[in-house]
């Protein structure tokens, strides 16, 4: 598993629940570390422990945790860089969705050994959206769901998101855009400086 | 502003950094993302050369020239500010003037914030969103490895600075040496040390190399394993200098049989390729049931010298630099078996001494003060480094200056 992940879920619990609630949890996973480092890799099964300490730690559904993970991602001020990536895919939401094909691709662009499942969009009618999740990474699309819902926000589109369910191959989320330009947005600079 | 042609019309959504010029080099029309790079004025009606000075081909200079190299790569530079470099390509139209694309090349970075673009200002088929992407997701990933780099460098250092081991020979090093003896010092056990300097080892170095040189200490180290029991301590402390703590042993007849057999096996030649390494060795050895009340004297002058050094480090707000950390105030053991090490040196080397009580001349002179140690030109002085004598000195406070 690429430390980047596992940082992912490190930089949420400290950035959500503070530094010390994220050193219990790595105390009570028994494992020799604290920190994550984003530029290692990791045996999978870390994940898995680390993210059942923490739904008992939080005392909240697995599901749960996972798409507010997916929404930090996008939306805390410290993920500034994720978020631009991510803007970089399109134009509008409907830009970003059918993009999302490419998602794998763009991260493997960034970091070689970066494996994110393939993912999937249809369109089965106007504004309807079935978005298939290929496995490989536990838990995936719920972290999707909370990107997908993040990134409405940011492009000031309106929509909403089911997790359909998941056949054991590949997970999927139905997304219904009910307005493309409900809202505002962020603004998205191409060239803006990220420090 | 007239009708766009046709032409006009498929170049601004396929191009829309390009111009359409006529033979005289004025613009008839313009993409909208080259139009962003003048906002004040249309660009339609200006002479193009006005607006860009052209770098590539060298030679151009007019119109008539650019028209002259249709195949050539154009470099151009916007004669405003910023000054931005364009490269691009003029294709000659059939019924006169010429079409110019023109691309921002390797300048898109400055580009897309001097002018403010959005990724609808260039064609869907440009890659330049993608290199933007790409150039931001690398410096991330480039900043996160170099952050790993700087914290695996930091750890580096400090787990040699916590290191126990000497890396060469494989024997424990200062700091090692270091902890026992303090813990051996203040539970006031009953050891002794010896203090071996090897004879003749800078003329080895010096002749056959440090390879040899290396080959020697390694020898020597293994030597001194072997001679001793598995309980003792065997530590490399400077460059040839070693020394041996045996815990629980106080008997004078077999410390002074473990110093012969020492020097006598580090005499035999060490074969180092085809050379037979020469050396040998001078012990001092310090005996703590002898020297109990220097031992106590030292002890409690570190106890002094720490909470000084304490009171220090608080007053210049770091509170993590001690001048007293792990032993480095030296041991009263150490120091006592160093002055008996300079005696077997200054009695013809190749030989063991032991500390006696007599090194302290009575009247506060004490073993520190030695003329001895004060001769100008002593070797060992010039050796030794003056901070390694004066934290010596100072645990057992019995300088001249005080």
């Amino acid at each position: 598993m690429h430390g980047l992940i596992n940082r992912a879920v490190q930089s949420f619990v400290c950035l959500t629940y503070g530094r010390d609630r994220w050193q219990r949890v790595m105390r009570a996973t028994g494992l020799d570390f604290v920190e994550f480092e984003g530029m290692l890799t990791y045996d999978d099964a870390i994940l898995g422990q680390v993210l059942e300490v923490l739904r008992q730690e939080l005392d909240r559904p697995l599901d749960d945790i996972l798409e507010d993970i997916g929404t930090f991602l996008v939306s805390h001020p410290e993920m500034q860089r994720l978020r631009r990536l991510l803007r970089f895919s399109g134009e509008t939401y409907v830009d970003f969705l059918h993009s999302l094909d490419d998602l794998p691709d763009r991260a493997r662009l960034a970091i070689s050994d970066l494996k994110i499942p393939p993912l999937d969009l249809r369109e089965f009618a106007a504004g309807c959206y079935c978005l298939s999740c290929g496995v490989g990474l536990p838990g995936f699309g719920r972290v999707l769901i909370g990107v997908l819902r993040a990134m409405a926000d940011d492009y000031g589109a309106l929509v909403t998101l089911q997790y359909v369910g998941s056949n054991g191959r590949q997970e999927q989320i139905a997304i219904t855009l009910v307005n493309s330009a409900f809202a505002a947005g962020r603004s998205f600079d191409l060239g803006a400086r990220t420090a | 502003m007239t009708e766009p042609t046709d032409l006009a019309r498929i170049l601004t959504r396929l191009c829309p950094m390009s111009l359409i010029v006529d033979d005289s080099g004025h613009i008839l029309d313009a993409g909208p993302t080259l139009q962003k790079l003048c906002p004040e004025s249309p660009l339609a009606g200006q002479r193009m050369l006005d607006l860009f000075c052209v770098l590539r081909p060298r030679s151009a200079v007019s119109m008539d020239d650019l028209m002259a190299f249709p195949a050539a790569q154009l470099r151009l530079q916007l004669r405003m500010p910023p000054a931005t470099t364009l490269k691009g390509v003029l294709v000659p139209l059939p019924d006169g003037g010429a079409v110019i694309n023109l691309s921002f090349g390797i300048s898109v970075l400055d580009a897309v914030r001097d002018f403010s673009l959005t990724s609808t200002d260039f064609a869907p088929t440009d890659l330049a969103i993608e290199l933007l992407y790409l150039v931001e997701a690398k410096s991330a990933a480039m900043e996160a490895s170099r952050k790993l780099n700087l914290r695996l460098q930091g750890a580096k250092i400090a787990a040699e600075e916590q290191a126990f081991t000497d890396t060469l020979t494989g024997l424990k090093n200062r700091r090692a040496m270091n902890h026992v003896l303090t813990r051996l010092e203040e539970a006031g056990a009953a050891f002794s040390l010896m203090h071996l300097d090897l004879d003749y080892f800078k003329a080895v170095n010096d002749s056959l190399g440090h390879a040899a040189g290396d080959h020697v200490l390694q020898q020597a180290a293994r030597i001194m394993v072997e001679e001793t029991r598995q309980g003792d301590t065997v530590a490399r402390i400077g460059g040839d200098e070693f020394v041996v703590v045996f815990d629980n042993l106080s008997d004078r007849a077999r410390l002074e049989a473990i110093a012969r057999r020492l020097i006598a096996r580090l005499e035999q030649p060490i074969p180092f390729e085809g050379h037979a390494c020469r050396v040998s060795a001078s012990i001092g050895i310090a005996i703590s049931s002898e020297v109990r009340g220097l031992i106590d004297d030292g002890l409690r002058q570190r106890r002094v010298g720490r909470m000084a050094g304490a009171g220090r480090a608080d007053r210049d707000g770091d509170h993590g630099a001690r001048p007293c950390t792990d032993g480095e105030a030296g041991s009263c053991m150490l120091h006592l078996a160093d002055l008996a090490l300079y005696k077997a040196k200054r009695s013809g080397r190749a030989c063991h001494r032991f500390f006696t009580e007599d090194f302290v001349v009575p009247g506060g002179m004490g073993p520190f003060d030695s003329p001895d140690l004060l001769v100008p030109g002593d070797p060992r002085q010039a050796r030794g480094s003056p901070v390694a004598l004066a934290s010596t000195v100072a645990p057992l406070g019995r300088s001249l200056k005080a």
